[in-house]
């Protein structure tokens, strides 16, 4: 059987890395969240969304496989 | 002088060093302390499961240079600073899928360097020349950067003299010599665990000692807008691209550094290196909140210490530290920077050495060479590797190493198209991979030099953002250097082997097969390490 890393999940992985090259998206002082301007508080969220999407393409892409 | 932060950091210090000396017998079954084979001594016996595969990359990745640099870049520029989130948020899904083909091929034929992939891939011993020299001249400043951090932590803690360091990375040299990667790899889930137990109570104490976020960020913001380019809290409208194209040029870039290829091969199979990839995201967590005290250390009024009528904003961190935190909260601090700077520095001088073994000494120097020379001659030139990193710091001015490194980063880039595109197609041509790789240097070296720094006085080496107006253009649109000059790059691969190819210039062999990009663990027929040895 020919083998493939090939699974449509594997698509989810363009958001952690699309979003974070928007800069256009998050250049802004507001909405602040506990004193952290738009700008700094939105970014640190890209590195959990990361996690959250490669986790999930690893179990998802596995359990077809 | 402080005393408390001193005895603190040598007792941790201390502890790290048994580790690393002991890491020679960890996980290993029998015969001795000879590392005789490359796969044992530099990758471990290639058997490292998720957890410690995830604790070594995380500690190899993220060195004691990012922890102190990084702040100091968001102190010194702003929201442009902030650029290493987005980087290294996006390096792991990036490399997510690539990552693990270039573990099969490199487990099928016992691959120990990327260069080692490429001879392989496209038949070239001077294309993996070519890579190989990039990667070492890459990972060097590396090092030396590292001692640059260790030599801040050292200078706020009143240690003069460069004795402490060359002590420091002596004992570095030797647990390495003896013990190869499983050193840094022990060491690793102490270094770690400093760094997590630190920034939570750093995150927690500091900013409540300051005025609380809010405040912090009022203060930055006049700051930034006070000091020329007068800027205030974001980015402008010329420097969103070139924030963006920082951020995709160095995480394409980073899985390209030797010592990131060394850790990943160190793997015992595909879905470990999947599922570390998968969670490395979480010590950018880390960063992004360590990467915030540089707004701290703004609106607590760190001032950068001055050594030869320079402010060496690198020292601002552990400026920081001292200020606000007790005395022996500190000095874990400092242990934990200089401990974090041996991790990645003991991975890089390997992964330089390997290099130098198997892609110059066996390419060139001497054919029949066996395991165990091969093993023999990396770790002698591990100890020269470093030996030249102390070299760099006490002959050289910090900015030397610097500038070498933002070179470095702009570089090992140009190494992109052999290894990564190499690795879906065998289509280029051997000749248009090494014009394009040359080409990429040319333009990329040529970029950086006439870049100026004008806030730091600098003609030359003045940053990693380049503005086309240096080509005639009337814009003030600036890019990553390191991204145009890969452009550049491919454009000179993709041209050389359509005519290396109209021409039937003769190509290289490929080595590899199709099914070789999808070996894993149970198909390797003959195992590394005897069976006994692989359930210890």
């Amino acid at each position: 059987m020919k083998r493939t890393d090939r699974s449509p999940w594997n698509a989810l992985l363009l958001i952690p890395i699309v979003l974070p090259l928007l800069t256009f998206v998050y250049n802004r002082e507001t909405p602040k969240l506990f004193g952290f301007p738009f700008f700094f508080w939105f970014q640190l969220l890209f590195a959990p969304l990361a996690v959250l999407v490669s986790v999930s393409a690893f179990y998802l892409s596995r359990k077809k496989a | 002088m402080h005393v408390t932060e001193l005895w603190i950091t040598i007792v941790l210090f201390a502890a790290v060093t048994v580790m690393g000396f002991a890491a020679a017998s960890w996980r290993r079954a029998h015969d001795g302390p000879h590392l005789e084979s490359l796969d044992e001594w530099s990758l471990a016996g290639r058997k490292f499961g998720s957890w410690i595969g995830w604790f070594m990359l995380g500690g190899d990745l993220y060195t004691a240079y990012t922890f102190v640099a990084v702040p100091a870049l968001l102190y010194g520029t702003g929201a442009l600073g902030f650029y290493a989130i987005p980087y290294t948020a996006i390096e792991y899904p990036m490399v997510f899928l690539i990552l693990i083909r270039l573990w099969s091929v490199c487990r099928k034929h016992g691959y120990v360097t990327p260069a080692d992939y490429v001879r392989g891939r496209f038949g070239s011993p001077t294309l993996a020349l070519a890579v190989a020299v990039t990667g070492v001249v890459a990972t060097m400043p590396y090092i030396a950067l590292n001692l640059i951090g260790i030599q801040a932590v050292l200078s706020v803690i009143g240690l003069s003299g460069h004795w402490p360091l060359i002590i420091a990375f002596a004992v570095l040299a030797a647990f390495t010599y003896r013990s190869g990667l499983r050193a840094p790899a022990l060491i690793a889930f102490a270094k770690d665990a400093l760094v997590y137990l630190m920034i939570v109570i750093a995150i927690i104490y500091i900013p409540a000692k300051v005025g609380g976020w809010g405040h912090i960020f009022t203060a930055a913001n006049a700051h930034f807008k006070a000091v020329p380019p007068h800027t205030g809290g974001l980015l402008t409208s010329s420097n969103q691209l070139t924030y963006a194209t920082l951020a995709f040029g160095s995480a394409a870039a980073i899985f390209l550094y030797p010592h990131a290829i060394t850790g990943m091969l160190s793997t015992r199979s595909r879905e470990v290196v999947k599922r570390s990839i998968a969670w490395l995201p979480v010590y950018s967590i880390v960063l992004g909140l360590i990467a915030l005290l540089g707004v701290v250390a703004l609106a607590a009024h760190v001032k950068p210490l001055v050594s030869n009528g320079k402010a060496n904003t690198n020292t601002i961190i552990p400026g920081l530290f001292e200020q606000v935190f007790p005395h022996w909260l500190a000095g874990i601090a400092f242990a934990t920077i200089i401990i974090g700077a041996l991790v990645p520095s003991a991975v890089m001088s390997i992964a330089a050495a390997n290099l130098f073994t198997r892609n110059i000494y066996k390419e060139y120097l001497r054919r029949q060479a066996d395991d165990a020379e091969q093993a023999r001659v990396s770790k002698i030139t591990s100890l020269a590797v470093k030996v030249g990193a102390i070299l760099f710091i006490l002959l050289l001015q910090p900015q030397f190493s610097i500038n070498l490194q933002l070179i470095g980063g702009v570089i090992i880039l140009q190494t992109l198209p052999a290894v990564f595109v190499g690795l879906y197609t065998s289509w280029p041509h051997r000749a248009g991979l090494l014009c394009g790789w040359a080409a990429g240097m040319v333009t990329g070296v040529w970029m950086l030099y006439v870049t100026p720094n004008p806030a730091a006085k600098q003609a030359h080496w003045g940053g990693s953002s380049f503005a086309f107006s240096h080509l005639g253009m009337h814009t003030s649109v600036a890019l990553y250097t390191g991204f145009v000059a890969v452009v550049v790059n491919l454009v000179v691969v993709a041209a050389v082997s359509v005519i290396a190819k109209a021409f039937r210039v003769p190509d290289g062999v490929d080595a590899t097969a199709e099914e070789d990009y999808f070996t894993d663990e149970e198909d390797v027929t003959a195992p590394a390490v005897p069976p006994e040895v692989a359930l210890a």
